[in-house]
């Protein structure tokens, strides 16, 4: 038994062989750097770094555009960035005479965000575009770098700026506040002391939405006897936006 | 085959129905992949099947002992190539084995497949046919002589005492074949039986559904290539082999359809969030290929048949054709297991909320010709290998032996 | 200074803050001298990035995602993801919830053209927008299966893809639970989200955060008291996707809806 068996001899070097090559194509193949942090070519997470930008950032804008810039940052818009709108712009800044960066100024651009859709969170400001001024070009009455509703009653949406917001959206849009609310000459300088005064029954929201009233001839109407006498108009109807209640 | 049947019935189906991630349009795994599983079940089958006659020493298989290694050979050399084909680089296939990944199932597939080609079923090819080699290169003239020659690798020892080694060394590595076998096709279904992500791979019995399906289509394979090769080359049959191997058919059949039912009636009764997304698909999409194809076709009706074949009192004419049709129902029914694990695994989004189709290509790379050309080739192949190496010599004394042994039984 | 919330590690800005404040207060010398400083100082930083100082992560606040897809759109920009539809590093997918009936999902190309109008005889109960993208799992599934090793986690906590080692077996992509990974049909191997790996090593913000219009998404790094991320913690309920599946997901999700899978 002491000698190897003649047939042995061939599969033993041909296995030797076989593991010998194996040994030795992983010696040549096998990247250096593979295996050094984990499984895998070392030099793949530099390559991955290297790859081209195309977005500039946020605040790459600043340095020639800071005027506009400075208007966005004190606007509803002050958390979109100027790529949004303006698309990747990365060379832009390193030629900013031969590529120009994209300022979309049709009609289908802006209700991408603003177009009416019930899965978007309420409150995000939102038109039907189809119904919204049709054929007129959004910037014509919104700035895009400082977005103010146009005809907003300034004076006291400073102040009352979550109630304006939503009001504007509204059919009630087009009204004063002074329409409801009857105002104290110290209101604005001081109005913890002198109140701003609120409807107290009925009568005030009848005016124009009675049946036969005179107050605005287009507002829907009811009838106010029987509609419900024992409640409040707001008890239902948001007045401030009274469609959505 | 009958997948041509099957495919344009799954191409009429309705697209895409409910919400599919976007990246999951389109099927990542084609048909290709059907084949891979379909081709090493039937290697992993056909050698558990020779190692019975080697190891257990069930002297009815005798006749298809060498033919079975040889199939299964056939078949291992096709294997790998759908998969190679399906790489989106194939040229850089070879990192398998340079930086195979130790977490991942699939980095194992070219040690496995190594292992199994070269130090299992070679060397008892080899080892099992050394003598007859030898007596080639002596009797054999021309070319054809060195060609012998070469195969004997230089060991041209034939005394009585290196036969012995030979059979020795055989059974020593068809013991080790055993679990190889189980091994390189369980493997196969932890592939798909270890991807969390998907709950129609994701099962334990998945591997063993796997193994004995592979056993099966094995068995059916060698059932169906012994019929054929005695009948082009007009030698008779042992009835004997055949009903030894229509009973192991059976037995395996009802093990690995009992298991199937399990997994079956495990998922059913467990209704995980998955449940309802996968009877809806095993209702629309699936329901050829699985209901009709898999379980009627290609289960109940061969096992009934094999029943009625080989316990009831018939005569051997219309036995053998019982026989036959079963086993081929039992490679339909096989390929479209395969079929609905790989292709049923992707229809359904994970999202667990839609379904989308396959769509079989008929040229190309992962087409239908390319899948036929994958069938057909292991075939072509085996011809070959019984050219070079044929299995029937010792057959023939074989059947003398049987013969003989038949004869003092019944004396 | 500006933009504090989405600030990483932006040397110019602080520069720029730094030489305003220096040229109000201090003199010029002073100002000079410091500057050299600074630009010293800077000049280390930027040339040797140390990921062992870094945590990526993604915060996801559903309740303001106005589903405008600016941030597949951008992505594809960025990170040059072919443009045909099935093709995404991140995508929109819109639920709305009927009263009485299944969830409704749909995310056509990835919501970067809008969506189509919800049918008025549907009565929704609660609909709302999921930006998914890659959740860069700690126990990342694709980097479990890849076999050749082409998919890995850095040691700041991004998982990428070597496309140079990658064979495009697609396994990786079998085993994601959350879809985000696909083959990309000009290079053929795997592809996903990096965070966009190049921009945030050089101290920008990932492609899609950057022109996210309504901080739906926030990106900084956990275990840093400067991080973003950190306020985004403390004030919201937070929760990942498919907790089951313990990939233990870097994405993490502010009022997220049971519904979402």
């Amino acid at each position: 038994m002491s000698k190897i068996p003649q047939q042995v001899i061939p599969i033993i070097i041909i296995l030797m062989v076989v593991v010998g090559a194996f040994i030795a194509a992983r010696n040549i193949f096998v990247p250096e750097s593979f295996g050094e942090q984990g499984h895998f070519r070392t030099e793949a997470i530099q390559e991955n770094m290297d790859l081209e930008q195309v977005y500039a950032g946020a605040d790459a804008c600043y340095d020639c555009h800071d005027d506009i810039v400075e208007t966005k940052s004190g606007s509803y818009h002050k958390g979109v960035a100027c790529e949004v709108c303006h698309g990747p712009a990365l060379q832009h800044i390193d030629a900013p005479d031969e590529f120009t960066p994209r300022a979309p100024r049709e009609r289908g651009y802006c209700p991408l965000c603003h177009g009416y859709n019930p899965s978007r969170p309420s409150g995000f400001p939102q038109i039907i575009a189809e119904r919204h001024n049709p054929g007129k070009a959004c910037m014509s009455c919104h700035n895009p770098h400082n977005p103010l509703l146009p005809h907003a009653p300034e004076e006291c949406a400073a102040c009352h700026r979550d109630i304006a917001s939503v009001k504007i959206l509204s059919h009630h849009a087009t009204l004063p506040c002074t329409q409801c609310h009857t105002i104290e000459k110290g209101h604005k300088s001081s109005p913890k002391f002198t109140k701003a005064h609120k409807p107290t029954d009925n009568s005030t929201c009848e005016y124009c939405h009675n049946k036969g009233s005179n107050g605005n001839k287009l507002a829907p109407k009811i009838n106010a006897e029987e509609h419900s006498d024992r409640y409040l108009c707001w008890d239902c109807h948001y007045p401030h936006y009274p469609e959505a209640y | 085959m009958f997948y041509s049947i099957i495919s344009p019935l799954l191409n009429s189906m309705p697209g895409l129905s409910g919400y599919v991630f976007p990246n999951e349009y389109e099927l990542h795994w084609s048909i290709l992949i059907v084949i891979y599983p379909y081709l090493t079940g039937l290697v992993a089958g056909a050698f558990i099947l020779a190692s019975l006659e080697r190891v257990f020493k069930v002297s009815a298989l005798k006749p298809i002992y060498r033919l079975s290694l040889l199939t299964a050979l056939a078949f291992m050399i096709i294997a790998p190539l759908p998969l190679l084909a399906h790489l989106g680089h194939p040229e850089r296939s070879f990192e398998m084995f340079l930086t195979p990944h130790t977490a991942s199932a699939m980095a194992m597939f070219g040690f496995v497949y190594a292992w199994y080609l070269m130090v299992v079923l070679l060397l008892e090819i080899w080892f099992d046919y050394r003598k007859d080699i030898v007596i080639w290169s002596n009797e054999k003239k021309g070319v054809v002589k060195y060609f012998y020659k070469l195969l004997t690798l230089g060991a041209t020892d034939i005394s009585d005492k290196a036969v012995a080694f030979d059979h020795k060394i055989g059974r020593v590595i068809t013991i080790i074949g055993i679990p190889s076998a189980f091994l390189l096709h369980g493997y196969v279904g932890f592939i798909f039986g270890s991807i969390k992500a998907n709950p129609w791979w994701s099962s334990v019995l998945i591997p063993i559904v796997f193994l004995f399906s592979a056993i099966v289509s094995g068995i059916a394979l060698m059932l169906i290539v012994y019929m054929i090769t005695s009948m082009v080359r007009w030698t008779k049959m042992s009835m004997k082999c055949l009903n030894k191997l229509a009973e192991f058919l059976l037995y395996a059949m009802l093990i690995d359809f009992s298991l199937e039912t399990l997994d079956f009636i495990h998922r059913l009764y467990e209704s995980e969030e998955s449940i309802s997304i996968l009877s809806e698909m095993i209702s629309s999409r699936l329901f050829i290929s699985l209901i009709i194809t898999q379980i009627i076709i290609g289960s109940l009706i061969p096992m009934l048949g094999l029943v009625f074949g080989r316990f009831g009192k018939l005569p051997d004419e219309l036995r053998r054709m019982i026989y036959f049709i079963s086993a081929i129902l039992v490679q339909v029914g096989i390929f479209s297991t395969r079929w609905n694990v790989v292709i049923g695994g992707q229809l359904f989004s994970k999202s667990l909320r839609g379904l989308t189709t396959y769509k079989l290509d008929i040229f190309g790379i992962e087409g239908l010709f390319v899948a036929i050309a994958l069938l057909v080739a292991p075939i072509g192949i085996l011809w070959v290998l019984t050219k070079i190496l044929p299995p029937w010599n010792e057959m023939g004394a074989v059947q003398k032996d049987i013969e003989k042994m038949s004869s003092s039984e019944s004396a | 200074m500006k933009k504090t919330n989405t600030k990483l590690i932006r040397p110019e800005i602080e520069r720029r803050a730094f030489l305003k404040n220096c040229s109000k207060t201090f003199p010029s010398l002073l100002f000079l001298v410091a500057s050299f400083d600074v630009q010293n100082i800077l000049a280390n930083e930027n040339g040797s990035y140390d990921p062992t100082q870094h945590n990526y992560a993604m915060g996801v606040n559903i309740k303001k995602c106005i589903g405008c897809a600016r941030c597949a759109d951008a992505c594809k920009s960025e990170n040059k993801v072919p443009r045909e539809p099935h093709f995404f590093r991140t995508w929109i997918e819109r639920y709305v919830i009927p009263e009485d009936g299944e969830p409704i999902v749909d995310s056509p190309n990835g919501g970067i053209d809008g969506f189509p109008e919800i049918s008025e005889k549907l009565h929704i109960e609660r609909t709302f927008f999921v930006p998914k993208l890659c959740n860069h799992c700690v126990n990342a599934p694709c980097v479990q299966v890849c076999p050749v090793g082409a998919t890995f986690a850095t040691k700041d906590g991004v998982v990428l893809v070597d496309p140079k080692w990658c064979v495009g077996c697609r396994y990786c992509i079998q085993a994601c639970p959350y879809g985000a990974r696909y083959l990309h049909p000009e290079t053929e191997v795997a592809d996903k989200c990096t965070f966009c790996y190049h921009r945030i090593t050089d101290g920008k913000l990932p492609a899609c955060v950057e022109v996210c219009p309504t901080q739906t998404r926030i990106f900084g790094e956990r275990g840093k008291k400067s991080s973003p991320l950190r306020r985004f913690f403390k004030f919201n309920e937070i929760h990942t996707l498919k907790p089951g599946l313990n990939t233990k997901p870097k994405v993490y999700y502010a009022g997220l809806d049971g519904e979402v899978i």
